[in-house]
């Protein structure tokens, strides 16, 4: 039986294309006409440009007829997150203050995602600047979990993770700062890479916390994110943290992964992410997948890392430390919102500012700017944002003697399942610790991959897999999470995303 | 710090932090936040504890370094281009609102 376009991966459908089975300009159709008829429930995207993405799947098929294809993935649409510029394009990062902007160029992911001939279907929701962990802290409205539209798919990137979940497109780029990429996949069932600092250009993507954030692939498969890790990913001239090295052979990697041996390597357990406060499901899925591990011929040893209790504070310190002075530029003077206060003649420029960014922004972006700058303020510095930085020293020591006995770290990406719409957004705190297993390799700039292993007997909702490797070892992640995923996919006769498995809204 | 060790935002820290920040907020906003940044700096307050002072502090997850390139004219936005987005032009120009009179 052969699936239809929409349900199959990139690597299937790049396949279809060159075998000419169907054209860019049909495939790009197929996904369009998806979007049409779901996204009223899923609302994954906050603008579809139809236009921009048929012209470039007419180009793409003009390539192909003509021979010279721009790269392996050329005619295979991709969806980007709301947060990297894209020129003539909206982007909000899911904020009022930013509503009508349209960028004057592309960020560099972007522009390396046209160069290589994928057709834009949009760009995708988001909580507001990436502040969040379900979605929810968007202004223009929550993504439903495809899974079930009562929940969340994770945040902040739960757009990207819904649309590729919701078979609305089968690439999507997302950004992770503390997890923003990984926890959203674990909580639709999807992939979700986290490539090492600086290994994806952050040009044109709209910063909140600079030493933090990274871009990278949102997919169904493992071989999927590395093709698309390899099109946006290496060195950009234009951001000095960009590494000047090539990307690490990570498609190479996923294919040699997918063969389930994984003879010979040392997988080590971070006793610190497992156990208290992870849900019972999640706990079994983890473990069982471990065991898998192991009679693929892994080495598995249980790893310390002490200093990763503290990562959740040093990183509530750091992000928003960060992140107000990044928002400082939201000044209503160039670019975006401008609100002028009520009953103020003449107005200065500081009274202007004051009340845009009380309008423009939203209470969660209101309380990082806040906390961050009191963190940052005299007589608090020291005792909050230095000592937040010598964290990030102990832990960055602490993930350099796990890799001393331990090629990879494997940890459940997300404590729990997918929580309800509304649950937690109340409480700043419980929304925080969805974050506590993703956060610590932000913090140390190591690379990160969330890998679906399955769906919990109490809820019925998918669980991810974190696995993590030394900087610049990117190529582990995709090894180790292809073997599992083959693995796994044998067990469950297929990908754990499934038409069938989805909302009973969406199954049409 | 509040007697129990804990930290306490009050509504007027707040709107002082708020006026630093640059951000208008009223009294519904003030009452809502004040608390949970309250609960947010108290769950954050073992950081105190968590670092030996020979510690150095890390900015960075890789060392930064100043990048050069050439000193060669590439292309950049045009002037139309780069006032595309701002909230009012004039004269080619950025228009913002007087900035002398608060404080000055």
């Amino acid at each position: 039986m052969t699936l239809p376009l929409v349900q199959r991966s990139a690597a299937d459908l790049a396949d279809a294309l060159a075998s000419g089975e169907t054209t860019s300009v049909e495939l790009t159709q197929a996904f369009l006409d998806r979007i049409a008829a779901l996204d009223g429930q899923v609302h994954a995207f906050l603008h579809v440009d139809a236009e921009g993405a048929l012209a470039a799947a007419r180009a793409s098929d003009e390539r192909r007829a003509a021979g010279t294809l721009a790269s392996p993935l050329d005619g295979v649409p991709v969806a980007v997150k709301d947060v990297l510029a894209t020129q003539g394009l909206p982007t909000t990062c899911g904020s009022r203050i930013l509503e009508d902007w349209v960028p004057p160029y592309d960020a560099t992911v972007v522009r390396r995602l046209r160069e290589a001939g994928l057709p834009i279907l949009g760009k995708t929701n988001m909580d507001e600047f990436a502040m969040g962990s379900s979605t929810e802290h968007s202004a223009y409205g929550p993504t439903h979990n495809p899974w079930d539209l009562e929940r969340t798919p994770g945040g902040s990137g739960g757009g990207s993770a819904a649309a590729v979940t919701a078979f609305m497109t089968p690439l999507a780029i997302g950004t992770d700062t503390g997890g923003s990429i990984r926890q959203p996949g674990a909580v639709t069932g999807t992939v979700g890479v986290k490539p090492t600092y600086g290994g994806i250009s952050r040009y044109g993507l709209v910063a909140m916390a600079s030493s933090l954030d990274q871009a990278g692939p949102v997919t169904r498969s493992v071989r999927d994110a590395a093709l698309l890790h390899e099109v946006v990913g290496g060195h950009d001239p234009l951001d000095s943290t960009s590494i000047d090295q090539p990307v690490p052979p990570v498609v190479e990697a996923a294919l040699q992964g997918m063969n389930g041996d994984l003879a010979g390597l040392r997988v080590g357990v971070v006793e610190e992410l497992f156990g208290e406060g992870y849900q019972a499901g999640v706990r079994r899925r983890f473990e069982e997948a471990v065991e898998l591990l192991v009679s693929a011929g892994a080495e598995v040893v249980q790893v310390s890392c002490p200093s990763f209790v503290h990562a959740l504070a040093a990183y509530y310190l750091i992000m928003p430390s960060e992140a107000s002075s990044n928002l400082a530029r939201f000044d209503a003077m160039r670019y975006g919102l401008r609100v002028l206060p009520e009953g103020v003649e003449s107005p200065s420029a500081e009274d202007v500012m004051r009340a845009t960014r009380d309008a423009g922004f939203g209470e969660e972006v209101k309380r990082r700017v806040v906390l961050g700058t009191y963190a940052l303020s005299s007589g608090y510095y020291d005792a909050y944002y230095g000592q937040a930085q010598k964290v990030r020293t102990l832990i960055s020591r602490d993930f350099a003697a796990a890799f001393e006995t331990a090629d990879v770290l494997v940890s459940p990406t997300a404590p729990t399942t997918a929580f309800r719409l509304g649950e937690k957004l109340d409480d700043p705190l419980a929304m925080y610790l969805n974050d506590i297993a993703t956060i610590p390799a932000n913090l140390a700039g190591v690379p990160g991959m969330s890998v679906p292993v399955g769906v919990t007997e109490e809820d019925g909702l998918p669980v991810g897999l974190q696995v993590l490797a030394p900087a610049l070892g990117d190529d582990r992640l995709y090894r180790v999470g292809a073997a599992l995923e083959s693995l796994l996919e044998r067990q469950w006769g297929g990908p754990l995303v499934d038409m069938s498995r989805l909302d009973e809204e969406l199954v049409r | 710090m509040s007697e129990d060790g804990g930290v306490v935002i009050t509504r007027d820290e707040l709107r002082h932090l708020a006026d630093l920040a640059r951000i208008d907020l009223d009294d519904a906003e003030l009452d809502r936040l004040a608390p949970q940044l309250s609960v947010i700096l108290e769950s954050v307050a073992s950081i105190g504890a968590a670092a030996a002072d020979d510690i150095p502090p890390t900015s960075h997850p890789l060392p930064v370094v100043n990048v050069f390139r050439d000193d060669v004219v590439t292309t950049s936005l045009t002037a139309e281009q780069a006032l595309s987005g701002a909230p009012l032009v004039e004269e080619q120009r950025f228009a913002v609102p007087r900035i002398l009179g608060d404080e000055q």
